[in-house]
């Protein structure tokens, strides 16, 4: 055991004669089109970082340079066809989301900041994605969109663009919102896959670091749906479910509880945190 | 003898093979683990440090440059910081110890640590489905990294 001790200073010592490594988030502020994005900010209280960083700040200078102007941002092409969604007839009630929203500039601004929310109907958490399948089917006669597909993600982000530069700010006091925070915590924590991996182990623990050739920031949710550069548009649960297969592990379904219950407490892990919809990753 | 029959008795042949392998090898339950780390050979084959320099750097299998930079292997892009760069490393520990490392560091550091187990099942919650039951790396692999982590002296 005494060996070990040794060996263990002299692992500090090679930590500390490390040199110089990129670990921190750059030191750089963020603007799109003139709206201030808040991009780091205190933590709430009982976080396990003191400050909270948005991805941004991870990325190299080009791509945190698509992010500041709208029509370098390749997902702008996603909002704008949302936008055309929005106005589209659809299901048997032969109305749009505009027919009861009108203008999303107006009806829809900070809805998407406040997500996810209590869901009373069923008794859980709903994200804007479930929202829309809500109203679709409920208000429109029309299908559930399935994960992914049929314009799911161009609507989620033309929606959660309206609250562009807004807080993410989630009320954990509605229905049961705090024992779907509690069970989304122990997935985070949760070691998954062969290769025994939980999130923390990623974006708490090596936050900052390099694994490969990527960047490690802290994992937050404020820029969903996403636009990769290696991959295009990007839904939050696809990213989880990627990060998830990672470990070499099954990976949940979209939308399923455990995802559920990890989207309500990422995105507490982010409260404070501009939406920054569609944001530009690599 | 009908083709099918052939087919039959190869597959017999190949798998009692690899069960005469695996006889020989110790059994990722059964590693013994000291205070020196983990002292007796997995398979009883010397490591093959080539081979173990190749193990090392493959993605799918100790995909070791994720987390660490190795300036013996400059030449291949993209080296990660989540551990200490592990140039000289086998002037910091014994071969016992760098075999421990690589069959299941929790054993040799914390609990907490994010460096998997290569040779453990002791593995995360729902394992997918073509990895369980596997180790990342098989025995043989494991004595190839540790001959090649050998070599990484100053
Ligand atoms: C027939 C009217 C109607 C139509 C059409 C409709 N909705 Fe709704 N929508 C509602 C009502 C009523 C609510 C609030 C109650 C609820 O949650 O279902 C709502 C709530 C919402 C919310 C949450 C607002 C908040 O403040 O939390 C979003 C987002 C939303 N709808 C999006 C859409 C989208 C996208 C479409 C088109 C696919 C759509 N709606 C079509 C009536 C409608
Ligand atoms: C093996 C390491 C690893 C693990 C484990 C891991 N991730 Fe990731 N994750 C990454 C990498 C690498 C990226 C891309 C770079 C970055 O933003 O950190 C990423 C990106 C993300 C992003 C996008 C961040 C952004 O700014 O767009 C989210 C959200 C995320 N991860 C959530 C999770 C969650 C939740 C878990 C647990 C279910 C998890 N990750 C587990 C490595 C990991
Ligand atoms: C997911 C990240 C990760 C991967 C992949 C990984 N390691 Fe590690 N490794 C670490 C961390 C972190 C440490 C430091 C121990 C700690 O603090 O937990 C470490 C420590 C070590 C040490 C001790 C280093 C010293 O200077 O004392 C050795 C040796 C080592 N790793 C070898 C390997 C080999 C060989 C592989 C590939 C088969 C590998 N590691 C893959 C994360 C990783």
């Amino acid at each position: 055991m005494k060996r070990l001790l040794i060996a263990g200073v002299v692992l500090a010592a090679t930590f500390a004669g490390a040199g110089p490594v990129l670990a921190d988030p750059v030191d750089d502020t963020l603007e799109i089109d003139g709206t201030p994005i808040i991009t780091r900010t205190a933590a709430p209280e009982g976080h396990p970082f003191d400050e909270l960083y948005s991805g941004w700040l991870f990325r190299e200078s080009e791509t945190r340079d698509l992010s500041r102007d709208s029509f370098e941002n390749p997902g702008m092409i996603a909002v704008e066809d949302g936008e055309a969604l929005w106005n589209t007839v659809m299901g048997t009630e032969g109305k749009s989301c505009a027919t009861c929203h009108e203008d999303a500039a107006v009806s829809m601004k900070g809805v998407g900041a406040k997500f996810p929310k209590w869901d009373a109907d069923s008794q859980k958490p709903i994200n804007v994605e479930l929202q829309i399948n809500k109203c679709l089917t409920e208000q429109m006669g029309a299908e559930a969109l399935p994960f992914n597909k049929g314009g799911q993600q161009e609507l989620t982000a033309y929606i959660k663009h309206q609250s562009l530069g807004l807080p993410v700010e989630m009320d954990l006091s509605q229905g049961d919102m705090q024992s779907w925070w509690e069970k989304g915590k122990d997935v985070y924590y949760t070691r998954t896959g062969q290769l025994n991996l939980a999130c923390a182990s990623c974006h708490e623990t090596a936050m900052g670091k390099m694994i490969r050739a990527d960047h490690l920031s802290q994992g937050q949710v404020n820029g969903f749906p996403t636009y990769r550069l290696k991959s295009g548009l990007t839904s939050l649960h696809q990213r989880f479910r990627g990060c998830i297969r990672d470990t070499r592990a099954e990976q949940p379904k979209a939308f399923s509880d455990d995802l559920m219950a990890l989207e309500t407490y990422v995105t507490w892990r982010g409260t404070g945190l501009s939406v920054e919809t569609p944001s530009v990753r690599q | 003898m009908t083709r099918r029959m052939k087919i039959t008795l190869g597959a017999i042949a190949a798998v009692a093979l690899s069960t005469a392998a695996i006889a020989s090898e110790v059994s990722p339950e059964t590693v013994e683990f000291t205070d020196d780390g983990v002292a007796v050979s997995l398979t009883g084959v010397a490591g093959d440090p080539v081979a173990g320099a190749e193990a090392f750097k493959n993605r799918r299998l100790g995909n070791c440059l994720a987390c660490h930079a190795n300036a013996d292997m400059a030449g291949e892009l993209f080296h990660g910081n989540v551990g200490p760069e592990l140039d000289g490393v086998a002037d910091r520990w014994e071969e016992p110890m760098l075999r421990a490392i690589v069959v299941n560091s929790k054993h040799v550091f914390t609990d907490e640590t994010v460096m998997p187990g290569f040779y453990s099942l002791d593995a995360g919650k729902d394992v997918a489905k073509d990895f369980v039951g596997k180790t990342i790396l098989t025995a043989q692999q494991v004595e190839d990294v540790v001959a090649y982590l050998g070599t990484l002296k100053e």
